[in-house]
């Protein structure tokens, strides 16, 4: 596992903590003050932080740390989570995103707008809570300008391993003596007794560089607890049995020296006490349980280049140093200490592993919800191909099994019914490892609508509904790019500003609601609004405007709305920030389409406008029309079709040379022969023996593909043409049919746009482009 | 096992060669994936003549391509007397429509002789050597150079 793969791992844990941040915050906004809520939103920062620093990615980490300072005043109720505050804190996830996405992606983020929320979340981490965090740290003076005692000096005395591998725990005396002048003295001192659990070993942590990194903060001792350090022979060499015990003197304040345990906070045992000036020595001393044995922490690890001076209390001194000698003398002198104090090691083992209990129950408690595992997606999707081909193979012995069966009573049949079964279940259940809740999309747009209400100044409330419906992760992030869109489109034209709602008697919030379910075998998505609705006048005079209807058209309300999907179609008055890309609602229907769903909106004036999507819970698989084109097999996706129909000779006109039009309900219809179009026949074929397919296409233009016949509808697995061949213009894929041959998918927007030209001209481009 | 490791450690290489008319080609053993029977193929739309369709290889869309054609030589009539070699180049696995196969040549590389000097298109594009074994003559392929993927590449 080479570190890009790692670092991959980061990115995919940081957008779960992304999302359970978002989730949280949202719970913390809809009034939840559960305190587990709020530690969840705390760990997500702090993970990423960690994370982060892990990959020296500066800028998340310093915004991270911001973030998550204000978070831990709202955690330990210094800081009230008000709607500001969290509205501070949603924008301030989205920037961890963004920063989360340029990590990864490259790209730049917003500089000023990052900047600006360091500053608000400061202001609200310091502003709104100083008694609080005063109280909480009495003996932290920070203004007290004195100098930092550089701890780091050399040791004198070089290790010597003794053939029991124990170094002799060296000792360095530089310090002593007249160091300890009146501003040492007068700095504040902390008693912190840090004893770790096994877990900070497993996860990579180090004592030794915790207490290096401590040693930076000032002039310090360290005392080892071997208490509860077992014989050798019961010794678990992965277990945890020291304890430390360090007093500083530092200008740093408590904070600092939290800070250095910060990623080991959830592994250990860790307590800070500030202490009174001149109580120092005292404490440290009485509280000990045996000799200060002071260590030579470049001893612990090999690879340190700066070996570690520990400071030592004058009246330490002696003690110390017998013990040190002692220590070098023989390392049984160690064991036999170790093994005095093994009696206590049972009990507080067991009061420790209760307290690491405690302490984890938190984090168990949302973890343990449902065990999942990360699998990697070509795996699943190997796994469906491999189902596809068992599901084509059983129709196929189905299908042999009937011809050659003909009183289809036999235990054969039997046996099959339940294969039949079987294989339609294992297809399900296959597909449902592909199936993800739209949920991870759904809180997506809950940052959309807030960066566009934040944009056109107005108040809006986004209500999601059935967020857990699951439908095919293709699909799913697919769904995204078009949503968005309406999203946008519902905030900016749909809604109206606060005053024009107060004046319409609606509350001066608007609502944008996103729901969905599963109704038939497909996804249902719904867009609402309780804004003003569709404009339908403004809509048709923009219609009759860019020669998209005549201006004595006669439409429905229901034409009128859908008009909207049309390219180009805008009804903004003003190109603002967001609808002005040059993109519209035509681009939604299309993506849409693509996905071989349909979208319908349907408005009510004064009221809002309700977008409707139905999408394919699956794309591998589809279902489809299967036709006969001039002796072969075609599937034209249902989706596309409108209807179908057997043409009437009087209903076919001839139109120029080589056009054919067809009349249905007097409307004229170009006819499309799907044969002569893939070039399976050099002339055209007589409409009146085939049938007709109406379909739609993008940019709503219908055309009448003419067919031989039509087979039957059936759900197809979609195979890719383009793994082993090339793409094929007009053909969107393959499937597999019953009888194990190859059937191409008719790409049904690519025939129709081919059609658009001159059937000469469209060869020679599809020619071109293949 | 140890026939191939011990051919391949004194520079010998495997071949299969197939005929095709009165010719006779072989490929590298290794870019071999299976040699099946012919089933009918699904033809493409605006395909190369030489592009013969498409047929189900245990789920995966398999293009076959007919050699004959492909060489320069008369199409292929296909009978289910003639075989599909596929092979894989790069990422992609493509059949070949040959008469039949027949046989798996060991040589050494100095064994191949090269390519006469012709200036025809067809030698110049898919020939890499040729091979005199038991007086037939054998034309080693270059699978790169068959593909239409490659061809496509190429234009």
């Amino acid at each position: 596992m080479d570190m890009n793969e790692i670092k991959e791992i980061f990115f995919q844990e940081c957008e779960e903590q992304l999302a359970e941040l978002e989730s949280g915050l949202l719970r913390l906004n809809d009034g939840d003050r559960d305190p587990e809520t709020v530690n969840a939103v705390f760990r997500a920062v702090h993970s990423i932080k960690g994370g982060a620093g892990a990959f020296g990615l500066d800028d998340l980490v310093s915004f991270a740390h911001v973030f998550e300072t204000t978070l831990d005043c709202v955690r330990s109720n210094k800081l009230e989570p008000t709607q500001e505050v969290l509205k501070v804190m949603l924008k301030s996830a989205d920037v961890l995103a963004d920063l989360t996405n340029v990590a990864r992606d490259g790209g730049s983020v917003d500089q000023a707008r990052s900047a600006q929320l360091i500053r608000e979340l400061e202001a609200l981490a310091k502003g709104e809570a100083p008694p609080a965090a005063s109280a909480a740290e009495p003996a932290a003076p920070k203004a007290v300008a004195a100098k930092p005692t550089p701890v780091a000096k050399a040791a004198p005395v070089e290790p010597v391993v003794n053939e029991h591998g124990f170094a002799p725990v060296a000792f360095s005396f530089d310090d002593f003596g007249g160091d300890e002048d009146a501003t040492v003295n007068d700095l504040p001192a902390y008693d912190i007794v840090f004893k770790p659990k096994s877990e900070l070993y497993t996860k990579g942590n180090e004592a030794t560089l915790l207490l290096r990194d401590l040693s930076r903060l000032g002039e310090m001792s360290i005392h080892c607890n071997m208490d509860s350090l077992p014989p050798l022979d019961q010794m678990d060499p992965e277990a945890a049995y020291f304890s430390w015990k360090v007093s500083i003197k530092t200008d740093k304040g408590e904070d600092a020296i939290r800070s250095v345990f910060e990623f080991a906070e959830w592994d250990c045992d860790l307590e800070v006490t500030a202490l009174e000036a001149g109580e120092v020595s005292e404490a440290s001393s009485d509280d000990l349980p045996m000799q200060p044995v002071p260590f030579d922490l470049s001893a612990l690890d090999g690879d340190l280049d700066v070996p570690l001076g520990v400071v030592e209390e004058e009246e330490q001194i002696a003690a110390a140093q017998e013990a040190a000698v002692a220590a070098a003398e023989t390392a049984s002198n160690v064991l036999q200490m170790a093994g005095n104090a093994s009696r206590a090691a049972a009990s507080e083992k067991s009061a420790a592993a209760a307290a690491a209990t405690a302490q984890n129950n938190a984090q168990q408690a949302s973890s343990a919800a449902a065990p999942t595992i990360r699998v990697d997606l070509d795996r699943v999707d190997r796994l469906i191909n491999l189902v596809g081909e068992l599901v084509i193979n059983q129709a196929m012995l189905s299908q042999s099994v009937i011809e050659n069966d003909s009183n289809g009573v036999s235990s054969i049949n039997m046996g099959l019914e339940e294969l039949q079964q079987l294989t339609r279940e294992i297809q399900d259940s296959v597909m449902a490892i592909r199936a993800q809740p739209v949920k991870p999309v759904f809180q997506r747009m809950a940052r959309t609508v807030r960066e566009i209400a934040d944009i056109t100044g107005k108040s809006v409330r986004l209500v999601t509904e059935g967020e857990n419906t699951e439908v095919d992760k293709t699909v799913i992030d697919k769904l995204a790019e078009p949503l968005t869109h309406m999203i946008r489109n519902a905030v900016d034209h749909g809604l109206e500003m606060p005053e024009k709602r107060l004046a319409a008697g609606k509350s001066a919030e608007g609502t944008v609601k996103l729901t969905a379910k599963h109704r038939s075998g497909r996804i249902v998505i719904e867009l609402s609004d309780d804004g003003a609705g569709i404009n339908r006048e403004k809509v048709r005079q923009k219609a009759i405007d860019n020669d998209l209807i005549a201006a004595d058209a006669n439409l429905s309300d229901e034409e009128i709305d859908n008009l909207i999907f049309h390219a180009g179609f805008s009804t903004a008055d003003k190109v603002s920030d967001l609808s002005g890309r040059g993109v519209g609602m035509d681009v939604v229907k299309r993506s849409i389409q693509a996905l071989g769903g349909r979208i319908n909106i349907s408005s009510k004036p004064g009221h809002g406008s309700v977008f409707t999507m139905s999408l394919p819970l699956t794309l591998a698989v589809l279902d489809g029309m299967v036709v006969t084109v001039a002796g072969q097999t075609l599937v034209v996706p249902l989706t596309a079709i409108v209807e179908t129909l057997q043409p009437d000779a009087a209903a076919i006109h001839s139109f120029g040379a080589t056009q054919r039009l067809i009349s249905i309900r007097n409307s004229f219809c170009p006819l499309v022969d799907v044969g002569r179009i893939l070039n399976f026949r050099a002339t055209q074929a007589n409409p009146v023996e085939g049938v007709a397919l109406l379909v739609e296409s993008e940019g709503g233009g219908q055309r009448a593909l003419m067919v031989d016949a039509i087979q039957g509808q059936r759900q197809v697995v979609i195979k890719s043409l383009e793994a082993n061949y090339t793409h094929v213009p007009g053909i969107a894929a393959a499937t597999i049919l019953g009888d194990g041959r190859v059937a191409l998918i008719l790409d049904v927007d690519a025939v129709v746009s081919a059609s658009r030209g001159q059937s000469l001209q469209l060869e020679s481009s599809l020619a071109a482009a293949g | 096992m140890t026939y191939l490791a011990k051919n391949l450690t004194n520079g010998g290489r495997e071949l299969i060669a197939f005929r095709i008319g009165d010719q006779e080609f072989c490929v590298n053993v290794m870019s071999v994936r299976e040699i099946r029977g012919w089933t009918p193929a699904t033809p493409m739309p605006h395909a190369p003549r030489y592009v013969l369709g498409v047929i189900n290889l245990r789920g995966a869309v398999l293009p076959i391509i007919d050699l004959s054609a492909r060489l320069g030589m008369r199409p292929a009539e296909p009978t289910v007397r003639h075989v599909i070699i596929v092979t894989q180049v790069k990422d992609k696995v493509v059949g070949l429509l040959v008469e039949a196969v027949s046989d798996i040549l060991t040589i050494k590389d100095e064994d191949i002789q090269p390519t006469p000097d012709m200036t025809s298109e067809f030698e110049r594009t898919f020939a890499r050597g040729i091979l005199a074994i038991e007086g037939r003559m054998i034309c080693l392929i270059e699978l790169e150079a068959v593909f239409p993927h490659s061809e496509s590449e190429a234009a």
